[in-house]
């Protein structure tokens, strides 16, 4: 049931009900929606939050708002849809919009809420989101009355430069394993013996091997445990766990992992999210929203959202075309071994099993897939040339961006390798007490691209902030494995 | 309409301020932005506030795109779609800031990067105005002032609640309680005007690099003065043999060639201060660029001359500038320097190339006078 504010006025109230009576219809299932109507100005200033309108203060925001602002000033950019992941979901309209744009947004949103409350990413995420930001406005607030703006605003930034140095798996896996009870008391050291007949025993077991055998085991046990005994890549778990904060530090360092881990799979699904919402805006909004005499200013704007400029990638675009084409494959029947066999350009062309079973496919795809699955399952040869995909690269003697293939293999590998962990490196921590004394040694995964130096630098002085011991960090530069070290004044790197 | 952003958009704002202070001599040196100056407002381009994090380094890797196009085609030099690559909300755009900032703010950032005391300027109190400034509403005052709108809607006001007031019928009768008149406040404004006489030696020697430089720190003398006085007027005059008074925009693109005779230009500014500018009621500040040629010794002491009697006696501060040019001799700052050693009122400076415009300004203004 449409939620009642006093911000939202009957006419919108009225066309809420009969959008999501339609969307209903078509099988989305959303949790109450509650819009809200904004001016531009507060629109800009949620946004610049991220969708909040309660949210601590920190430049960044300001910074955010400043640029939406002159966007807005300057007639770049306009703000069309904004909506939080929460239950109840909230979203804005944008006050002054016309009422097709209005109508338009609210199928959009109702999509993104069906995603929201579908998709398997999101499971996990908490769903009170709204409450648990003015908490941490809150708390941050207090801390910065008691601790000073200063002092706890160059803490919060020494955070973020590391919030990306989370494991947006874990909370779907269990990566370890709570040390079990009986675990506590240690056995006996116990050596494997061969059978062997009594009379055989002491011929096939000698007491001296299996008594060397026993010291050997004795002093693998005994020897001090790695710390974490495997690499871990929630590297601000680690931290929170071990690293000497003082407890209003370790309270905002939670805050800013929560809301990573809370903003993780919206960077996950993007294309998916946004595919999801934009087929379905269009599809409610044809098919039964509009009136005729809207169905121009529709298109019109519908166009403008889906556009590609030349050499773009625009998510919106890619998901909602990705998911038309499963649709149409599984209608179809363009799928199985048959399907992948037959190489006759004109079977495959007129290829038609009637089977319809596109709509049930794409709510499959809708509840089980990220963009990385999606992309890798989905993004077929056929696809790739029908909507003319490419990929580019700089050419390093005109310095200019230049189309180096169609191909597409490559197309497709590179597309999945910059959906993978969102373009970033992998880091994990190796050792918390690195050569016994107390250093932190990260280890990046390489994959043949390497760090941002003066980056890596930058984050190792954030991590020194946070450790207040020597940071170490393994990678490799230009084929060459390296340390490179920060003892909390001097940065130092050596081959490795 | 007070935002909750406005805590966090003041404290970004004092960050950038802080960026440009910071950097306030790269920005001096640095002339091409000077262009983007509005009335009140000048747009600074800031680099672009980043979090450090672990990310890769090249930046270069390229991507995927779509669209119509041969292999081997460019599509430019940035980085396609880079707003394009779904990360739209969660991060800040890549580009560099421009951030607008008011002229005072600026002057300000400057005189605290530079350390320059404020200009005590001379003769104040001397004239004193006063200027009326309507501050609000009273209930006594002439008729001439009464508030029209106010005094009906007291009026109204009172008719509602003693029940007189009939909607069918909406007469509003104000009484004489009910009149609101504008109030004023009478505030002494001490005045103190200011001219800035800018002389620049336009002769073969001074080329395209030398200009700039004189461009740049004249801009910054200017901002400092403008945030220092309140009516600030500006004169310009360029010479070779020959000294002409000229508009701005000439000013700065005249270039001619021929001999340099400086006293002509000091024969000017002195003409201009006696008919324009009396002494007693301005504060006056000539401002001498050149590459420190001059056509003879005997020019140089009939400068002097001019100098100490027309000019030195009615000026606050007289500053000299000496770019240096491939082609100048460099002999007149010398000559000055020897002719008044001792002078308080004098102030000359080298500039050798851009980096030296934020010592020059230190030198010229950091007398306060």
């Amino acid at each position: 049931m449409p939620h009642r504010t006093a911000q939202l006025p009957d006419f919108l109230v009225e066309i809420q009900r009969s959008i999501e009576e339609v969307a209903r219809g078509y099988g989305l299932d959303f949790w109450e929606t509650r819009f809200e109507v904004l001016d531009y100005k507060r629109m800009q200033e949620v946004a610049a939050f991220g969708g909040f309108p309660v949210r601590y203060p920190h430049w960044r925001f300001g910074m955010e708002f400043d640029h939406l602002n002159k966007g807005h000033v300057y007639g770049l950019s306009q703000i069309y849809e904004m909506v939080i992941n929460n239950d109840p979901a909230y979203a804005y309209l944008l006050e002054g919009n016309s009422l097709v744009d209005q109508k338009m947004v609210m199928a959009h949103v109702l999509g993104h809420v069906d995603f929201f409350k579908n998709n398997y990413y999101f499971s996990k995420t908490n769903r009170k989101m709204m409450d648990s930001m003015a908490n941490h406005a809150t708390r941050v607030r207090r801390h910065v009355e008691r601790h000073g703006l200063d002092k706890v605003e160059s803490f919060i930034d020494v955070c973020l430069s590391l919030d990306n140095l989370i494991d947006p798996m874990s909370p779907f896996i269990t990566r370890h394993e709570p040390p079990k009870a009986e675990d506590k008391e240690e056995p006996p050291v116990e050596v494997p013996r061969l059978r062997a007949k009594p009379y055989m025993e002491k011929f096939i077991n000698p007491p001296e091997y299996i008594d060397e055998r026993r010291r050997k085991l004795k002093e693998e046990r005994d020897k001090p445990k790695k710390n974490p005994p495997e690499p871990e890549r929630d590297v601000l778990l680690f931290l929170l766990q071990q690293a000497p904060l003082e407890p209003w530090e370790r309270d905002v360092l939670e805050i800013v992992r929560d809301e990573a881990y809370y903003f993780a799979p919206q960077r996950q699904t993007k294309i998916l999210n946004e595919g999801w919402a934009a087929y379905w805006h269009s599809k409610l909004m044809t098919e039964k929203i509009l009136h005729a005499s809207e169905i121009i200013d529709y298109a019109d704007h519908n166009a403008a959202v889906l556009a590609a400029a030349p050499g773009q990638f625009n998510p919106y675009k890619v998901g909602i075309t990705l998911l038309r084409h499963v649709e149409e494959r599984w209608d179809k029947g363009r799928f199985g071994k048959d399907w992948n066999e037959c190489d006759d350009y004109d079977t495959r062309r007129t290829w038609d099993k009637h089977l319809g079973l596109g709509r049930q496919k794409i709510f499959e795809v809708r509840r089980l897939y990220n963009d990385l699955t999606f992309i890798d399952e989905f993004f077929t040869e056929d696809f790739c040339y029908e909507n003319q995909f490419f990929s580019f690269s700089k050419n390093t003697s005109s310095g200019n961006y230049e189309i180096d293939s169609r191909e597409f293999n490559r197309v497709k590998a590179k597309l999945l390798y910059q959906l993978t962990n969102f373009g970033e490196p992998f880091m994990f921590v190796e050792d918390g007490n690195h050569e016994n004394r107390g250093e932190l040694l990260l280890r990046q995964r390489h994959e043949g691209v390497d760090l941002h130096l003066d980056h890596a630098r930058a984050t190792m002085e954030a991590l020194h902030r946070v450790w207040r011991r020597p940071i170490c960090v393994l990678t490799v530069v230009e084929s060459k494995p390296r340390m490179l070290r920060y003892d909390g004044s001097e940065h130092s790197d050596r081959a490795a | 309409m007070a935002l909750r952003i406005d805590s966090s958009y003041n404290r970004f704002r004092d960050i950038v301020r802080g960026k440009i202070k910071q950097n306030l001599r790269k920005y001096i040196s640095n002339g091409e932005w000077l262009g983007r100056q509005g009335k009140d407002v000048i747009s600074i381009p800031v680099p672009q506030i980043e979090m450090p994090r672990f990310r890769f380094g090249e930046r270069g890797q390229g991507g995927v795109g779509q669209g119509p196009g041969k292999v081997g085609d460019s599509l430019g030099p940035g980085e396609p779609g880079e707003d394009g690559r779904g990360r739209a909300g969660s991060e800040p755009g890549q580009h560099v800031l421009e951030v607008e900032v008011a002229m005072e703010e600026l002057a300000e950032i400057l005189g605290e990067g530079l350390e320059l005391p404020r200009i005590k300027p001379k003769g104040k109190e001397r004239l004193i105005t006063q200027r009326d400034r309507y501050i609000g509403i009273r209930r006594v005052g002439p008729e001439s002032l009464r508030h029209f709108k106010r005094t009906f809607r007291q009026a109204l006001k009172r008719q509602i609640m003693m029940g007189s007031y009939d909607p069918k019928r909406p007469v509003v009768v104000p009484a004489r309680e009910d009149k609101r008149y504008r109030a004023w406040r009478t505030v002494p404004m001490p005045q103190s005007n200011a001219v800035m006489v800018f002389i620049m030696d336009v002769s073969g020697s001074m080329g395209d690099e030398q200009k700039e430089i004189v461009r740049i720190a004249s801009f910054w003398i200017d901002t400092w003065l403008r945030s220092q006085y309140r009516g600030l007027e500006s004169r310009f005059i360029i010479h070779d043999a020959n000294a002409k008074a000229v508009d701005r925009d000439t000013f700065f693109r005249t270039r001619e060639s021929g001999g340099t005779m400086i006293s002509s230009a000091y024969k000017l500014c002195a003409k201009i201060i006696d008919e324009e500018f009396p002494p007693s009621e301005w504060n006056i500040y000539p401002f001498q660029f050149s590459d420190g040629d001059n056509w003879s010794a005997d020019d140089t002491s009939l400068c002097m001359e001019i100098l100490k009697k027309d000019i030195l006696p009615k000026v606050n501060l007289f500053c000299y500038g000496q770019v240096e040019s491939p082609y100048g001799s460099g002999q007149f700052v010398g000559d000055l320097r020897g002719t008044f050693p001792d002078d308080d009122n004098v102030v000359t400076s080298e500039i050798q190339n851009r980096d030296d415009i934020a010592d020059c300004i230190r030198a010229f203004l950091g007398k306060g006078k």
